[in-house]
């Protein structure tokens, strides 16, 4: 069986639930590309993730909610136990797997290994999440430029961002 | 996700997205995507089991370190355990995405929104 079509699925899945306006998901014609301009091996690397991950004991009180729609970017410290995290994400499927596991979708451990191996140069000083903006313009003007900052005060040379 | 690798590309920054929705990126357009046709949340591997894992975070830096131009996917050579069942039962009213406390949820994130952006606050 192929992929799953989501846009379509999600679509006919939000118009059988009465609502009559579909999601416009992003589209563009034209696809910016960066080539790394060093080797992988002397490479900083960052994570960037949708996957609410969050450090235990932190969570309470930051209007969760609200950023869930609204946008936001929030950043982890590379070297925070795997212990100390876990998802608040609530969408995903839920009846075939679990987010149990933090490596299954924020790749910390795997990028520390890549480190350790020399794969990469190194992994940079923080991790960040970044909360689903509703509004496009949002994540282009103000989460998008957020990332950017903190990856640039930490000298970070390529990302891997893994959504959720 | 996809709309914030673009901008990091935008400005020079080299970006590789590991994900399981790969209609939704590509649409979008990304320079690179490890596409791993698992169901959503696991876009790094089932849980657990760190050999796929590091398969899969391999296929990433491979993608930094090779990929020549926009658009390149590369696709897991993995299969979902136990079948494909879940492709088809994903959004349907079999299987509801969102149930309980977290529809609720997703109701009240919703309407706090909603009434930040007619605050004008969004």
């Amino acid at each position: 069986m192929s992929h799953v079509k989501y846009i379509y699925k999600t679509r006919e899945y939000y118009l059988g639930q009465g609502y009559e306006k579909p999601y416009e998901w992003a589209h563009f014609d034209e696809v910016p590309f960066a080539k790394l301009d060093k080797p992988l091996s002397e490479a900083r690397i960052s994570l960037v993730s949708t996957s609410d991950v969050t450090v235990r004991g932190t969570g309470d009180g930051d209007n969760h909610a609200e950023q869930l729609f609204v946008g936001n970017v929030y950043s982890i410290a590379a070297d925070t136990p795997l212990d100390q995290l876990y998802s608040r994400q609530e969408h995903y499927d839920k009846y075939a797997t679990n987010l149990d596991d933090v490596d299954s979708y924020f790749p910390i451990t795997r990028l520390h290994e890549a480190a350790a191996m020399g794969r990469i140069g190194g992994v940079a000083a923080r991790l960040h999440g970044v909360f689903t903006a509703y509004s496009h313009r949002r994540t282009l003007t103000v989460d998008g430029p957020e990332v950017l900052r903190r990856c640039c005060e930490d000298g970070v040379d390529a990302v891997v961002l893994t959504p959720v | 996700m996809s709309l914030v690798a673009r901008y990091l590309e935008e400005n020079g920054i080299p970006t590789v997205l590991i994900a399981n929705a790969r209609d939704i990126v590509e649409y979008c357009g990304v320079a690179r995507l490890v596409f791993v046709d698992y169901p959503l949340g696991n876009p790094c591997g089932r849980p657990f089991e760190v050999k796929e894992q590091r398969q899969i975070f391999d296929l990433a830096l491979d993608q930094l370190e090779n990929a020549t131009a926009p658009r390149s996917t590369v696709q897991a050579p993995l299969h979902w355990p136990g079948g494909e069942d879940w492709k088809r039962l994903i959004f349907s009213d079999e299987q509801p995405f969102l149930e309980g406390d977290a529809y609720d949820d997703w109701i009240e994130a919703k309407k706090r929104y909603k009434d930040l952006k007619k605050d004008g606050k969004v």
